[in-house]
């Protein structure tokens, strides 16, 4: 029942994804990061800017950006991010699409961590004569960071699942593979099973793993 | 400009620490500090007391400005206070505030909650700090609780290691914002009788409080504030049995009824 699965890359594809997850979570995270310190920064133009960004990109599906990246970055301004084959441009800009749309939420999730975190907190540390800079790094920010993981557990068990998107411009991960398959084999069922049964695999640890390590570093007020 | 540098050098000589001259503050339209004059000496205990509202929290939070000032002028030991950056941060390391709702730095343990301002403000070593952390801690007897988080302790033991972690900066001034309104009754006499004996030992103190006990065994001076102004100001003795204006009267016969 099995046997047709050795005529396909099964592993391969979702080393693909996994790599695809990857290099999105470190890149939105970074990303995200700062945007989140633009929001809550004192400069008006960086405010407007994240502001502008984040309600921008949430609300663009994120098959048009990934599509966007194919047909508007490459095919029309002619932008390969330094690479030559098809494969991997296709790969890096399924990345960089996949960075753009998350990030937007991972600025959100570290807001909401900074928004968890009482005024008082910032007074105390002011009162004590710390700078903006100790305030925010010393204070704020790592109770803030407690707060999200959580929030960014979702955000990243979202991006491992949205990586199937990169189909659409032709990656070939999981879902690009469950597409080849179902054409060529009669087993609709069993195939997509798998392909559900290997996501599951990927992010059901993920999100018990941050589970656990956002208990763990929970702030107790 | 120029009669306030004079006036300075009057204040270092008669030994006042803390003076406020003329000074409004608004909120919006609401004008909250309206023409505040008030001087402090060093070593003295002033309690201010007043209706909720009146701007008592906003007058303390001037006096390290974590509340800007519109108009008038606010000095400490002769220095008016700096607008902002590296000068406003070591003052407000000289002026230790005690919040009602204690704000220990959640994510800290409680003694990394007393060394955190000796080592990133003060730039003592972590030995030493910890040195003097263990010694005010002691002081305000939670020694024991030295390792544990904010969370783990009452409230009690909270406000009075938040008044640990003041003094550790060794301020020149401590401002106290209702520091056992948020307490459970069984609580309040802990803090206050810390607060005690810093009075004791001759910290200049800021006290807002309603607690009459504390001010008639503490305090040198009772501040009256209705209103955003300064309504009255007496002896404690003079101030509950003997109160002249009519709003402290009033404000007085309904704290006594309850
Ligand atoms: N950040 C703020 N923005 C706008 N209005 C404020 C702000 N802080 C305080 N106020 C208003 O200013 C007035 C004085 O507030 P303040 O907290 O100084 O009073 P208080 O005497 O400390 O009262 P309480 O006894 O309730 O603590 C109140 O009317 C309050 O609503
Ligand atoms: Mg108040």
């Amino acid at each position: 029942m099995f046997d047709f699965l050795e005529d396909y890359d099964l592993l391969g594809a979702f080393w693909t994804t996994v790599q695809l997850a990857v290099l999105s979570a470190v890149g939105s995270l970074i990303w995200g990061t700062l945007l989140a310190a633009m929001r809550v920064g004192p400069v008006p133009l960086m405010r407007g800017f994240g502001t502008a960004y984040v309600n921008i990109v949430r609300n663009i599906p994120l098959t048009v950006i990934i599509l966007f990246t194919s047909l508007g970055l490459n095919q029309t301004l002619g932008i390969s991010l330094g690479a030559d084959d098809f494969e991997t441009i296709n790969f890096r800009l399924a990345v960089l699409g996949l960075v753009a749309y998350t990030s937007a939420f991972v600025c959100e999730a570290l807001r909401s961590g900074i928004n968890t975190v009482p005024v008082g907190q910032a007074e105390a540390a002011r009162a004590l004569g710390l700078s903006f800079n100790q305030v925010l790094g010393l204070v704020v920010l790592p109770q803030a960071f407690r707060s999200s993981v959580g929030p960014l557990a979702n955000v990243l068990i979202a991006l491992i699942k949205n990586t199937t998107v990169a189909a659409a411009i032709g990656v070939a991960e999981a879902a690009l593979l469950m597409k080849e398959m179902i054409e060529n084999e009669a087993q609709l069922l069993l195939i997509s099973g798998i392909i559900a049964f290997g996501f599951v695999v990927l992010t059901l640890p993920t999100g018990l793993f941050l589970g656990w390590v956002g208990k763990k570093v929970a702030v107790k007020r | 400009m120029t009669e306030v540098s004079v006036a300075k050098e009057d204040e270092a000589a008669t030994g006042d620490l803390v003076v406020l001259k003329s000074v409004n503050k608004h909120f919006g339209a609401l004008h909250v500090l309206q023409d505040i004059d008030l001087t402090i000496a060093r070593g003295e205990v002033v309690v201010v007391i007043g209706p909720s509202g009146s701007g008592k929290s906003t007058l303390c939070r001037t006096i390290n400005r974590l509340e800007t000032i519109d108009s008038g002028s606010i000095t400490i030991d002769g220095k008016p206070l700096p607008a902002e950056g590296k000068a406003l941060a070591k003052l407000r390391a000289d002026v230790g505030m005690v919040f009602q709702s204690f704000n220990l730095f959640a994510h800290k343990t409680v003694l990394e909650n007393v060394t955190l301002g000796q080592v990133k403000v003060r730039k003592k070593d972590k030995k030493e700090a910890e040195e003097r952390a263990r010694a005010l801690l002691d002081r305000v007897g939670v020694a024991a609780q030295a390792d544990k988080y904010p969370a783990q302790l009452s409230g009690g033991q909270q406000q009075r290691v938040a008044i640990a972690r003041a003094l550790a900066m060794e301020p020149k001034v401590m401002l106290f914002d209702e520091p056992t309104s948020a307490l459970d009754p069984e609580m309040i006499n802990e803090v206050l009788e810390v607060m005690q004996q810093l009075a004791r030992d001759g910290m200049t103190m800021i006290v807002v409080t309603h607690e009459m006990g504390f001010a008639r065994s503490a305090a040198n001076r009772v501040v009256f504030m209705a209103d955003g102004r300064i309504v009255e100001q007496a002896t404690p003795d003079q101030f509950f049995s003997n109160p002249r204006s009519d709003r402290a009267k009033d404000f007085l016969s309904k704290i006594l009824h309850h």
